[in-house]
């Protein structure tokens, strides 16, 4: 256990520490390190690049586990803005609340968020799976191309807005629709694939109470009319 | 009035290329999406003119004495700043708007010169990695293709927050362009009528923007520069907020900066002209002292060694090409006059870069247009364009008397107009006359 004070160490010593860890062999990467002191400090433990499991015992700011790849990072507290933005692989757990933008344009991996997020949630998603065991902000998944969003509790206004690819399951109230997205039947690889993922996420939610959402493809090309004289 | 007989009389208001657009209108219901930049005529360079040295002034020799060319950007924080042999750099357009083949030869053409290029919306490609010896990964709202293993490649990243063309709007890459290889690296449906986000999904303004300056600092160890583009409109404020945030290079791209798809009315009536840019990013530099500390890049219409001359005469490090790197590689030329014919347009007016139908195998995705398309020679045709335009600049400097580009001034420079004198800063031609400044 490498155990990083941050009352003592900076974020740079953090990083420079993870980042080496992905030019160690794979028997040598996986390792675990502990981080205290955070107390808010924005870009910790981001561009993880190996096995390394990361346990950060305090609140993060902005970009916690930004552009994360292969490890596992825990917040035992809540999140800043951007956490696991864009991640590529892995897992990143907050156990307290997220704030905007969680899991923006992530490409694949795992993120799971114990408490709420805010607005933006799966922003942009392209590949990745958000599980939220609370509710989520406004515009959530807006514009969000693949992967899913699995929201425990309520989701807020324009839910899925310009949708392009990526699934949505809401256990509780949708305030509002965005542009493009709709209900959609739930079918039994949807519940299959809904019991997995809350699997993955230690949830004990039951596929069932969920209602699906998606695209209806009316933004995917412009009308083109021909009212030609 | 142009007339196509005595006694008739063409409107200036409607005239007809304004029916012909009404037309269109009617007959679609969208707005045209073209290609290109702004076609209007606004102050340009063409405005302002060179001061040669005479009696008061003591030229170099032009074709023996040193004029060196070489700049360094990023130096502010990055430990591995860019080292360029000349001031022009190649312009972010991305693959899926242009072809792989195109890409390649602008990897060749600027290697070739000792400048670099940059990627575009959609990511990085092995190909354009492998050809570009210093490649800018450009870090878009869209965040199409975005990979930290692409971004720890790259020799420098550039935060585009607008683009000359279309400042505040997204970008477009229209269904044809989306190939299987296209969609893929943009995790997209093939065929979909793309649109490129407008902002940023995970920050929303300055400060803000300063932390994921520091998150990518910190992926990539604080060894590579960050650039951060603008869209030329409220520019003295944009620089003194892009420096704040802790840019290390600031790219101004003036409204005459090209496009591969955006609206037609986006072109012509959004942002101001690069002329009228430089001068307040550069006042805004020099107020935070950080003038030629954070390097300054100008895009937007240079087109020869005299534009090049003139945005370093005005302030700038360095200046971007897009549009003019094109022409080099072939675009609109003279030899695929009968394809442009087909397509309803004419060599030196195509501008429908959207549609992915391009002769010349450079805006396309096509794989039998771009077999046309020979990276070889297009890298070596831009690499000649490349030299004469640094000549030309060069020869220019040497008659202002400066042994480096970096040394041309204000002071070399009047202008031909006073709508030019004003934005640019510089007095009308045989006059002390600086618009908005007392003599």
């Amino acid at each position: 256990m490498n155990c990083f004070d941050l009352n003592q160490q900076s974020v740079r010593e953090l990083n420079q520490a993870l980042h080496n860890l992905a030019k160690a062999t794979p028997e040598t990467a996986a390792e675990k390190f502990e981080v205290l002191n955070a107390r808010g400090a924005h870009a910790l433990a981001c561009g993880i690049n190996s096995s390394v499991d990361v346990v950060i015992k305090d609140h993060v700011g902005y970009y916690c586990a930004g552009m994360h790849q292969c490890g596992n990072v825990t917040v035992e507290g809540n999140a800043g803005v951007g956490v696991a933005e864009n991640m590529m692989s892995g897992v990143v757990r907050v156990q307290g609340n997220a704030s905007q933008a969680a899991g923006a344009t992530a490409h694949g991996g795992l993120l799971v968020v114990e408490g709420d997020a805010a607005a933006r949630c799966g922003i942009s998603l392209k590949g990745a799976d958000i599980v939220v065991k609370g509710n989520v902000g406004h515009m959530s998944c807006f514009m969000a191309q693949a992967g899913t969003l699995v929201v425990c509790g309520d989701a807020g206004d324009n839910l899925g807005d310009s949708l392009y690819e990526a699934h949505i399951y809401v256990q509780g109230e949708v305030k509002s629709l965005g542009t493009a997205c709709v209900e959609k039947p739930m079918r039994s690889e949807h519940l299959e694939a809904l019991e997995v993922l809350l699997h993955r996420a230690d949830s004990d939610a039951n596929p069932l109470g969920f209602k699906r959402y998606g695209t209806d493809r009316s933004l995917y090309n412009f009308h083109i009319d021909n009212a030609q004289l | 009035m142009t007339t196509e007989q005595p006694g008739l009389k063409e409107s200036a208001t409607f005239d007809r290329d304004t029916l012909a657009e009404i037309d269109r209108a009617a007959t679609t219901g969208i707005y045209d999406i073209r290609g290109f930049g702004a076609k209007r005529k606004v102050p340009h360079f063409d405005d302002l003119l060179f001061l040669g040295a005479s009696m008061s002034r003591y030229p170099l020799e032009g074709y023996r004495e040193t004029c060196a060319t070489d700049v360094v950007l990023g130096k502010r924080f990055a430990k591995k700043p860019l080292h360029l042999d000349i001031p022009v750099t190649i312009a972010g357009m991305s693959f899926g708007a242009l072809s792989g083949p195109a890409k390649e030869a602008l990897g060749r053409g600027a290697n070739a010169m000792g400048t670099s290029t940059t990627t575009g919306d959609g990511g990085m490609t092995p190909e354009e990695r492998g050809h570009s010896k210093t490649l800018v990964y450009q870090y878009l709202p869209s965040r199409y293709g975005m990979n930290p293993n692409d971004l720890r490649k790259a020799d420098a990243i550039e935060i585009v927050l607008g683009q000359g063309a279309k400042p505040g709007g997204g970008g477009m890459l229209m269904g044809q362009k989306i190939t299987d290889r296209v969609a893929a690296m943009r995790t997209l449906p093939k065929g979909v009528d793309q649109r490129s986000a407008c902002r940023h999904p995970d920050w929303t303004g300055p400060d803000d923007l300063k932390i994921k300056v520091e998150e990518l600092r910190e992926i990539t160890d604080w060894q590579i520069p960050i650039f951060m583009k603008v869209g030329a409109t409220r520019t003295y404020y944009d620089v003194k907020l892009a420096v704040k945030a802790g840019a290390d290079v600031i790219v101004v791209d003036g409204m005459q900066g090209g496009t591969a798809a955006t609206q037609e009315v986006f072109i012509e009536h959004v942002g101001i002209p690069t002329l009228a840019a430089i001068p307040q990013a550069v006042q805004a530099l020099q107020e935070m002292g950080m003038h030629r500390k954070v390097q300054l890049i100008v895009s937007g219409g240079i087109r020869n060694g005299a534009d090049v001359a003139k945005c370093m005469a005005m302030g700038a490090d360095a200046v971007s090409i897009g549009t003019a790197a094109l022409v080099a590689l072939g675009c609109n030329h003279q030899k695929f006059s009968a394809a442009y014919r087909k397509l309803g347009s004419a060599a030196g007016f195509y501008d429908d870069y959207q549609e992915g139908r391009c002769p010349a195998g450079i805006s396309t995705q096509d794989p039998e247009l771009m077999a046309s398309f020979d990276p070889v020679l297009g890298g070596r045709r831009l690499a000649n364009y490349l030299q004469c335009i640094v000549l030309e600049a060069q020869t220019i400097a040497r008659a202002c008397g400066k042994s480096h580009l970096h040394n041309l001034e204000p002071e070399d420079l009047v202008a031909l107009s006073v709508e030019a004198a004003a934005m640019a800063r510089v007095p009308l031609a045989g006059t002390q006359w600086i618009p908005g400044k007392s003599l």
